[in-house]
């Protein structure tokens, strides 16, 4: 595995790291490097130049601001997973990030990579769009943040802007009585997600107050359950509720289908609506 | 003989070196001026080439030479095929190891760079300018074989490279006259072998002297050296071949490749050691694969349940090229092996190689007999299904009663010793058979599908009688040689011609010789790898070098045993014939304190201060080992799994292994290749197998699509054994390397299509992939 030649920059700095983007045309951010080296080893990604950002400190760490977690792009997966602060305010989120790829990769890929690369069967943007999160970015033009749900464009594009660095991600805070679950359908070879399903579903006085469901792997992009979400929302929770809320998703994938040798688009959807049965069961029990 | 360390199972002198990462392999080499050689392999599966220009990647930095087919036209012979099948009608196609006119897989070699450095090569690789003209592919070996397929070799009408048969009693009359008959299909899909190690090759020309040294990862250097003289022309004195540290092979090492031609035809014309080692991808691509089945199978019985027939009809898919021994490996290995563990008097089948798009096949762990061993075991539940009988009930049937030297069977080989039906009694008994079916009862009742599956088998070993290699046209002897040579201080060395890359011989030939002759295990060192240091042999694999290379091992080892003893003699002043021998030590009888240790006699026999009339000096010996018969160990495998009917996930929950491969050296070795093995033979059931799109492309090019084993997909594997002895062989030891895959892929096969039998599903293909499982469900759910 021998990568085209590529001129390496370490950046002290988010400010730097823009302005070694923007002085060196066609140069790709390195963050954990476990998209991007594979690729550039298969010569599938051959950058001009890399910025490295994986030395800035800054960009390391989760804490609880006014309500919401705000997670550096550098934190790792097993960071998040083992993270009381995560479990205990976005649980789905800490699931997630708990069943990416192996333990070497959990330890070594970051939260802000994985975000920026998009891939569709990653797990952890489709937990972020259902908690509603939103992703800090920092440019020539200075900061911005992008919903979750507004980042993705088309499969592996999204809405940075040239020379644009994602910072970090702002996660709210579960309200109480919200209960959330994150189960997969992992390939075999790759452990990608044939199918993901992020719920959370908020309880009140009985009955269902509040739903976001998102489902990846299944689309280009990750999917938003509306109908899943509607069926929900004033319903008791129960076995038959869950049934029928499982069954409307077919009419949520209007979408680009995702289809390759490991699981048709048809499979795809046919598992989409089985893990989400599960994922609104324990989501549900978790609720309340 | 002592048993101070023979049976026990000490651990692996092998494992701190390769586990701490301080083994050296063949990329490891590092010579002075050595320069680094990358391929251009073709990225189509079937075209013409119309032209190549190199100009430009000629003029890259770094770069020293590029070289294609028209320059190594004439100056490499083309790459031999090692296993001429008798009575076969056998094509040959020519194989050049690089392709000039015509590419026929993707990852043809087309050219080759050779630079100062690696990444000087891989760049330069991007400049050479390729005109194909695509022509037409073909990846199914039943379709390859028709008429109207696209032709890959003009010298091979139909794509076929052979048509072989076996035959024994008259199994068309078995079925006429048969009250019940059942058939199938049977595919097991192409595997890539995976070592860890991927294959590497350092040539080194020293052109004064005329002398070729290659360092390769081979599981049979003495062969390499052989082919490396047929298609360098460098005479075979003048060849050095050692195969360092190799980690790991499952057959896709023993092949002779044009790579390593290709490096040392690039050392000889640049006058610089050359290295050339594959990436993973590559490897993907242009190592041999295995498998690669399609079998149309039959079987007849009596109404009770007494099988009197079995026809096949097999396509063996063998890639575009033929491989060193790929001929023998659906034929010799996979045809003899028809009668399993039973009595089955009326066997015939008929088998195409056929000749496709794909990387070339040769053997893969087990070569030829999983691909066997399913169709049987798959067979006998079939048939077990249509008798509504117990499948255990109807092998124990038809088992082949025990015997304990010698078993004819209808194929024409004569097995050594077997007592099947005992191996099936342990693993039942160790799995709780009859609880598990309650079990599963209790699970269908509520909807759940729980299966069982059971799979004997009985595997060929030791390969063998040279005499047999002959009569079926293995261009070569498999016997095996070894040098036991004793030190001045008790020390020793061994010399094998075998050549161990994980399997732990240099262990377990350490309690051979500490066995035969009492000295400390850690005081014998066993040299292997090496054609100027070790003497000649054929290689390590089919499970033979325990059987073949250790008994060469024991009977030179029972030579200084000889020898030590008439030393003794004369030392101690005493008739030969009243010496004993305990533990290391040799006395006169009835005197055991007045006695000579086998380090007195390894000192005084290198000294020859004091030598009896007539002896030579020194305490070395050699043997040579030609086995009378082949071995055949066996085994009854059990496994339990639940399919989720709502996805087509198959959970593996169980797994009991009882094998009986004769006497064991080292049972905790024996364990680790059965629990290696079965996870192997899993692989293609439930996750393994290249797929192709329509123009040969393959899909599976990278670990991210192609799913091999891992462990969280497999249960506790529970190992036992019975001992059974081989009778020819000097130890009664058998083999046990590819046990483990002959048996899981038809046990785990049986369990699932069990599962599903509800439904009234008798077969998918391999692997069972859950969209596979769960159409499959979906189709017989609808009425299918």
């Amino acid at each position: 595995m021998f990568p085209a030649n590529t001129n390496y920059h370490r950046a002290g700095s988010v400010a730097e790291a823009v302005q070694l983007l923007a002085a060196n045309e066609g140069a790709k951010v390195l963050a954990g490097g476990h998209s991007l080296i594979p690729a550039m080893k298969l010569r599938l990604a051959a950058p001009e130049a890399l910025v490295d950002i994986g030395h800035i400190d800054a960009l390391r760490g989760i804490s609880l601001e006014g309500g919401s977690l705000v997670i550096g792009a550098l934190t790792n997966f097993a960071t998040i997973a083992s993270s009381e602060l995560v479990q205990a305010n976005a649980q789905v989120l800490a699931e997630a990030a708990g069943v990416v790829g192996d333990p070497a990769v959990r330890n070594r890929g970051t939260i802000g990579g994985n975000v920026s690369h998009g891939d569709p069967a990653s797990d952890p943007p489709t937990a972020l769009t259902a908690l509603g999160a939103t992703y800090n970015v920092s440019g020539p033009g200075g900061e911005r943040s992008i919903a979750a749900s507004d980042f993705p464009t088309g499969l592996l594009e999204n809405a940075l802007q040239d020379n644009e660095i994602l910072t970090g991600v702002a996660v709210p805070a579960l309200a109480a009585g919200c209960g959330s679950a994150y189960v997969k359908f992992p390939h075999p070879a790759s452990r990608y997600a044939v199918v993901g399903v992020a719920a959370i579903v908020g309880v009140d006085g009985g009955s269902c107050s509040s739903a976001s469901v998102v489902i990846g792997g299944v689309e280009t992009t990750p999917t938003r359950a509306s109908s899943v979400e509607a069926a929900l929302v004033g319903s008791d929770l129960g076995d038959g509720a869950l049934d029928a809320a499982a069954a409307a998703v077919a009419d949520d994938f209007t979408g680009d289908p995702m289809s390759d040798i490991f699981a048709s688009d048809e499979y795809r959807r046919a598992m989409a609506a089985v893990y989400l049965r599960r994922a609104l069961g324990i989501a549900a029990s978790r609720a309340g | 003989m002592t048993t101070r360390v023979f049976s026990s199972g000490i651990r692996r002198r092998e494992d701190p070196r390769l586990i701490t990462g301080r083994a050296s392999y063949t990329d490891d080499i590092k010579l002075p001026g050595m320069v680094h050689a990358a391929i251009l392999r073709s990225m189509y599966a079937h075209a013409n080439i119309t032209s190549i220009d190199t100009s430009a990647a000629a003029a890259q930095p770094g770069v020293l030479a590029v070289y294609t087919g028209a320059d190594t036209e004439g100056a490499l012979n083309g790459l031999p095929c090692a296993w001429l099948i008798p009575n076969s009608d056998l094509k040959t196609p020519a194989h050049p190891a690089i392709a000039k006119d015509r590419v026929r897989y993707v990852g043809d070699a087309v050219a080759v760079v050779v630079a100062e450095t690696r990444y000087q090569a891989e760049d330069a690789l991007e400049h050479i300018t390729v005109e194909y003209e695509p022509l037409d592919a073909v990846l199914n070996p039943k379709e390859a074989a028709q008429d109207g397929a696209p032709q890959l070799h003009d010298d091979a009408p139909n794509n076929l490279a052979f048509t072989w048969a076996v035959a024994g009693g008259d199994a068309d009359a078995a079925f006429a006259e048969a009250d019940v008959t059942v058939s199938d299909v049977i595919t097991l899909p192409r595997l890539i072998a995976n070592p860890m190690e991927p294959r590497s090759a350092v040539a080194q020309w020293v052109g004064a002297t005329g002398e070729l040294t290659l360092w390769n990862t081979s599981q049979n250097p003495h062969i390499a050296r052989f082919l490396t003289s047929v298609v360098t022309g460098v005479p075979e004195h003048r060849i050095r071949v050692i195969a360092p540290e190799v980690g790991g092979g499952f057959g896709s090492k023993i092949p002779y490749y044009p790579d390593e031609a290709i490096a040392a035809f690039c050392a000889m014309r640049l006058g610089v050691p050359v290295k050339w080692t594959e990436t993973r991808s590559e490897n993907y691509l242009a190592t041999t694969q295995g498998r690669d089945h399609i079998e149309e199978v039959e079987m007849a019985s009596t109404a009770d349940g007494r099988i009197t027939g079995l026809r096949t009809t097999v396509y063996a898919g063998l890639g575009a090229y033929l491989s060193t021994a790929a001929p023998g490996v659906p034929t010799i290995l996979h045809g003899l092996m028809y009668s399993g563990a039973y009595d089955i008097p009326n066997i015939s089948g008929t088998i195409y190689g056929v000749f496709n798009n794909g990387t070339p096949v040769d053997a893969y762990r087990g070569a030829g007999r999983p691909e066997a061993t399913t169709l049987i075991e798959r067979l006998v539940d079939v048939l077990a299904a249509e008798l509504d009988m117990d499948p255990v009930e109807l092998r124990r049937k038809n088992f082949i009663p025990k015997f304990e030297n010698g078993h004819d069977v209808a194929t024409g080989i004569t097995y050594d010793s077997g007592d099947y039906e005992a191996t099936l009694d342990s693993a039942l008994d160790a799995a709780g058979y009859s609880s598990l079916r309650e079990d599963q009862a209790q699970a269908r009742q509520e909807g759940r599908l729980v299966g069982v599956g059971v799979s004997t088998y009985v595997e060929i070993c030791g390969l063998g009688p040279s005499q047999v290699a002959g009569a079926v046209g293995f261009q070569g002897g498999l016997w095996e040689s070894a040098i036991v040579r004793f030190h001045p201080t008790g020390k020793v060395n061994v010399m094998v011609g075998s050549s161990p890359h994980g399997q732990g011989e240099e262990t377990t030939f350490a309690q051979i010789v500490a066995g035969e002759v009492g000295v400390d295990v850690d005081d014998v060192e066993i040299i292997h790898g090496d054609t100027d240091l070790t003497p000649m042999g054929w290689g390590t694999y089919g499970s033979r070098t325990t059987a073949v290379s250790g008994a060469a091992v024991t009977l030179a080892t029972r030579k200084i045993k000889d020898k030590s003893r008439a030393l003794a003699a004369h030392l101690l002043e005493a008739a030969t014939e009243d010496i004993e021998y305990e533990d290391g030590r040799f006395f006169v009888r009835g005197s055991p304190d007045q006695h000579k240790t086998i380090q007195d006699i390894a000192l005084m026999a290198n000294v020859a201060w004091d030598m009896p009339e007539g002896m030579e000096p020194g305490l070395e010996a050699s043997a040579f080992y030609d086995p009378p018969n082949f071995t055949y160990p066996f085994g009854a495998h059990l496994a339990v799994v639940e399919v989720d009917p709502a996805t087509g996930q198959i959970d593996l929950q169980k797994y009991v292994a009882v094998d009986d491969c004769g006497v064991q050296i080292n049972p905790m070795i024996v364990e680790g290749q059965v629990h290696g093995g079965v996870a192997q033979g899993v692989g293609p059931v439930l996750w393994e197998g290249v797929v192709y799109d329509e123009s040969g492309q393959p899909l599976t090019g990278t670990m991210l699509d192609y799913a091999l084993p891992r462990a969280d997909g497999l249960p506790d594997i529970e190992v036992q054994s019975n001992t059974t002895p081989s009778p020819h062989h000097p130890l009664g030891v058998k083999g046990v390397g590819e046990a483990g895959t002959i048996a899981s892929t038809p046990t785990v096969y049986n369990a699932v299509m069990d599962a599903l039998r509800p439904l009234g599903i008798t077969r998918i293909d391999m692997p069972l992939t859950p969209e596979k499982v769960w159409r499959a469900m979906q189709d017989a759910r609808n009425g299918g």
